[in-house]
């Protein structure tokens, strides 16, 4: 059919072509660079470059601009600018407002579209073309757990942005990653005793997750912390991700004899699925003898604005709200809104924070070295940042600290008051083994500074 | 040479140049710079620039050669990037068994998508292709999820068996990919000047298999089977009316192309050790079929260009963010620079689909031969008289669609 004609001369001039190319590389790597810093990115000069990852199209693009909007506040709080933020609340007073370590602090930017491919390339070029010593941001836990592994092998810290799996600090963990936000179990442990307190022990609930990774952590948290206090799951169903409408998995709903609606759903997912839930008269109906309920693992101010008048009502948890009156929230909330004029929201929040521990980090260890920030950051405790007392838990780079749980409020004053603090619940309740059945099969290894 | 005619054999060598010099060609601005922005030479983007040729030019076979649209590429793609995360995970670090079952794995995949979606032609075809990619997708995104990770994908671990590894002890640069114990990912900096120039070790393993995947496909496109498959886009029916039986074929550039997809995804793991589903999303399909028609459907060295392209405004014009672009514009009045930053805003940054959506649509409209055609228009201007087909850089015996 074909014909290919190789001759023997042309075979052999093939062959010796292809046999110079792959000797190529081994010609040249003996003679790899190398950094005289012994880490990745040393910074040289008078400036340290910092990469801010953030998903800015696709589905979680809001978060995203508002991680960027916290990202730029925290630069220019770090290098002596505005008002200072929550540098002045922070309980470590290593940040002298001169940048990190006396270098003035730039940063590149990068889209992520929140696919782990995207993410990763861009993260590689500002590690690669740009010089950036860390890398932050993110608002799904499949791209956390993507940068998280490629920080590692690149020698630079992580510093998460939004991610609640508990994949990120679980079996997936990673010696240069921190994680701030909380997790799905931590979740799951801070709403219990509410759900208990507000709606009894005697109850059946029924879950619809989101098919995929996060929905996977999240319903098993729930549902595990749920049964302890004695509920009972009737069923859990999978929602495609993709998914808009959701009314062919509500009615079911009814007719399974559960009386309280789970929806592990987040962002777009969730503001559909409430809205139909609640559009289908559930939170009207009497089953059991008891009032339907519905509850959302994890809220966001966002997602409240999405799902409109929805929320009210319905629990979940957070973060961090921004009607918070401790000294480090208002001094956050009061800096963010003169720069951009309105409240910031916990993605802000989580970035913002992490942008100083790291800076702090740096400052107390006296290097940029990853090994010297990974040390600096095990097991440290501090205070001032919103969130009350708070540990990086040595073992798994997991903070630890009070977890909100929110309702929607009834009679909101404005498009940003959407949410009430219900609960403040206190972090000897949501704290696990590091070995903990959820978070198992992980391996932290060794730090590693690269180059 | 290599059983090449002359046109062609230049374009090979034009080939051969410009990715062993790719470091220079890229990086064309002073590190310091201001324009240093729009450097492209540095590891990540040029694997990615001979990665995505590599599947450009699989797609070109099939598109171009027999008309046959496939909307759903990135699913081979995919596929071949599980297999090879998977050698990794369980055999060795060493990126050759990767490479290889990601093109034999893709390439059984493509037999079974092609076999079936080969029974129609058309609209048809592409909607089946279409259907098959998106339910790879959502299988690797949720219900396959013990195997591929599933919105968290795959990486190697520590905690991975990697048999072969372990049986010879370490496997050498611990734990990273590497080709018998070269680091993929290792670099030699040189500096000239003001001037700094990368050479990648992965870069240059992504390349020679890229320059191997050219020629082989120079070699399909002149051969017997080649004007196969260039019947088969110009009359398909009339060739079944002279007792022909098509379908062998379509179906052989089907598989070959699904392997050279499976080639790209082994090669993007052996880069970057992860997988995740995006990969075989619908968007990544629709990506090569840019590639391909936005450098020129059906010519030689079309997809490759349309592929660095469109690899080059993801991954540069994406970072350009508005404190840089004020940057540029500092030094004109107030007025002025908050001006332009407000009118180029929009196209940079995350614009940047909308700069590339305007310019595929000029090239379509003024170009419709693909940035090919734009080359040989300006090749012709500098030309005293027209000289017959076989001169230009790409094969004019087909016209691009």
């Amino acid at each position: 059919m074909s014909n290919f004609q190789f001759t023997r001369r042309g075979l052999i001039k093939a062959a010796a072509a292809t046999g110079a190319g792959l000797a190529m590389p081994t010609i040249i790597s003996p003679a790899f660079a190398q950094n005289q810093a012994g880490y990745t990115n040393a910074p040289a000069g008078g400036t340290v470059t910092l990469g801010f990852n953030v998903p800015q199209s696709g589905p979680y693009a809001d978060e995203g601009a508002d991680e960027l909007r916290a990202y730029e506040l925290a630069v220019e709080h770090l290098n002596g600018g505005g008002d200072g933020g929550m540098m002045n609340t922070f309980s470590s007073k290593a940040l002298k407002g001169n940048g990190i370590l006396g270098k003035k602090v730039e940063f590149v930017t990068g889209d992520t579209q929140t696919k782990s491919d995207a993410a990763r390339a861009s993260a590689k070029s500002m590690i690669e073309k740009d010089g950036a010593i860390m890398i932050t941001g993110g608002s799904s836990s499949g791209v956390a757990v993507a940068v998280q592994a490629l920080c590692q092998d690149a020698g630079v810290i992580f510093m998460a942005g939004l991610t609640h799996s508990n994949d990120t600090t679980g079996k997936d963990k990673r010696a240069n990653g921190f994680r701030h936000f909380f997790n799905s179990y931590m979740s799951g442990a801070a709403l219990a005793p509410v759900l208990e307190k507000m709606y009894g022990s005697d109850r059946k609930a029924y879950h619809l997750t989101a098919d995929y990774n996060w929905g996977y952590t999240t319903e098993e948290a729930i549902k595990s912390s749920t049964e302890a206090i004695g509920w009972e799951t009737v069923n859990t169903v999978k929602t495609p991700l993709t998914q808009t409408d959701f009314s062919s998995y509500i009615a079911p709903v009814l007719q399974s004899g559960a009386d309280v609606l789970v929806l592990n759903h987040y962002g777009g997912n969730m503001v559909n699925s409430l809205t139909n839930a609640v559009q289908f008269g559930l939170r009207e109906k009497q089953v059991n003898g008891k009032n339907f309920e519905i509850v959302v693992p994890l809220y966001s101010r966002l997602m409240a604005k999405g799902a409109g008048a929805n929320v009210k009502g319905i629990f979940g948890s957070t973060n961090w709200h921004w009607s918070l009156t401790d000294e480090g929230s208002k001094a956050f909330v009061k800096s963010f809104g003169e720069k951009y004029g309105f409240p910031p929201s916990q993605a802000a929040h989580t970035v913002y924070c992490q942008t100083l521990l790291y800076a702090d980090a740096a400052e107390r260890a006296g290097t940029f070295n990853p090994c010297g920030i990974v040390e600096a950051l095990e097991g440290y405790e501090f205070d001032g940042l919103g969130n009350g007392k708070t540990l990086y838990r040595a073992e798994d780079h997991q903070c630890f600290k009070d977890v909100l749980v929110v309702k929607g409020k009834e009679n909101p004053t404005s498009e940003f008051d959407l949410l009430e603090v219900v609960e403040v619940t206190p972090v000897d309740q949501v704290t696990y083994a590091p070995d903990h059945p959820q978070f198992a099969g992980g391996n932290l290894g060794q730090c590693n500074p690269g180059a | 040479m290599l059983g090449l005619r002359k046109s062609d054999a230049t374009l090979l060598l034009f080939v051969v140049a410009i990715t062993i010099l790719a470091p220079f060609i890229l990086n064309p601005f002073p590190t310091n710079s201001a324009m240093a922005q729009f450097n492209g030479g540095y590891p990540d983007l040029m694997q990615r620039f001979v990665i995505f040729g590599i599947f450009a030019i699989g797609f070109n076979i099939l598109f171009g050669l027999t008309g046959y649209l496939s909307f759903g590429h990135a699913a081979f793609l995919g596929v071949g990037s599980y297999a090879a995360i998977w050698m990794m995970k369980l055999l060795t670090m060493n990126v050759i068994p990767a490479i290889i079952i990601s093109v034999i794995v893709a390439g059984l995949f493509s037999l079974v998508v092609g076999y079936i979606s080969l029974r129609r032609s058309g609209i048809y075809f592409s909607i089946l292709t279409l259907a098959f990619a998106q339910m790879s997708y959502s299988l690797a995104y949720s219900v396959l999820t013990p195997i591929t990770g599933g919105e968290t994908g795959l990486q190697p671990k520590n905690t991975d068996p990697r048999i072969l590894d372990t049986l010879f002890g370490g496997g050498g640069a611990g734990g990273r990919a590497n080709f018998f114990g070269l680091d993929m990912r290792d670099s030699y900096f040189w500096s000239v000047g003001d001037w700094s120039f990368v050479f990648n070790t992965g870069y240059y393993v992504a390349a020679i298999l890229m320059i191997a995947a050219f020629y082989l496909s120079i070699r399909i496109f002149r051969s017997p089977f080649g004007l196969m498959l260039r019947a088969v886009k110009s009359n398909q029916q009339r060739m079944n009316y002279t007792g022909l039986n098509s379908r062998p074929y379509t179906l052989a550039a089907f598989v070959i192309s699904g392997m050279y997809a499976g080639l790209a995804g082994g090669l993007l793991v052996a880069m970057d050790t992860q997988v995740g589903a995006e990969r075989m999303f619908w968007t990544a399909s629709g990506e090569v079929v840019l590639m391909a028609i936005l450098g020129g459907a059906g010519t030689l060295i079309g997809p490759v260009l349309g592929a660095g392209f469109i690899k080059y405004f993801e991954n540069i014009v994406s970072k350009i963010n508005e404190s840089i672009l004020q940057g540029w514009f500092a030094a004109l009045p107030d007025g002025l620079s908050d001006f332009m930053v407000a009118v180029i805003y929009p196209f940079i940054g995350k614009g940047w689909h909308l700069t590339l959506g305007l310019l595929f649509m000029l090239v379509v409209i003024f170009l419709p031969g693909g940035l090919v055609e734009g080359g040989q228009r300006i090749a012709a201007l500098f030309r005293r008289k027209p000289k017959d087909n076989d001169g230009g850089m790409s094969a004019q015996a087909t016209p691009a669609e």
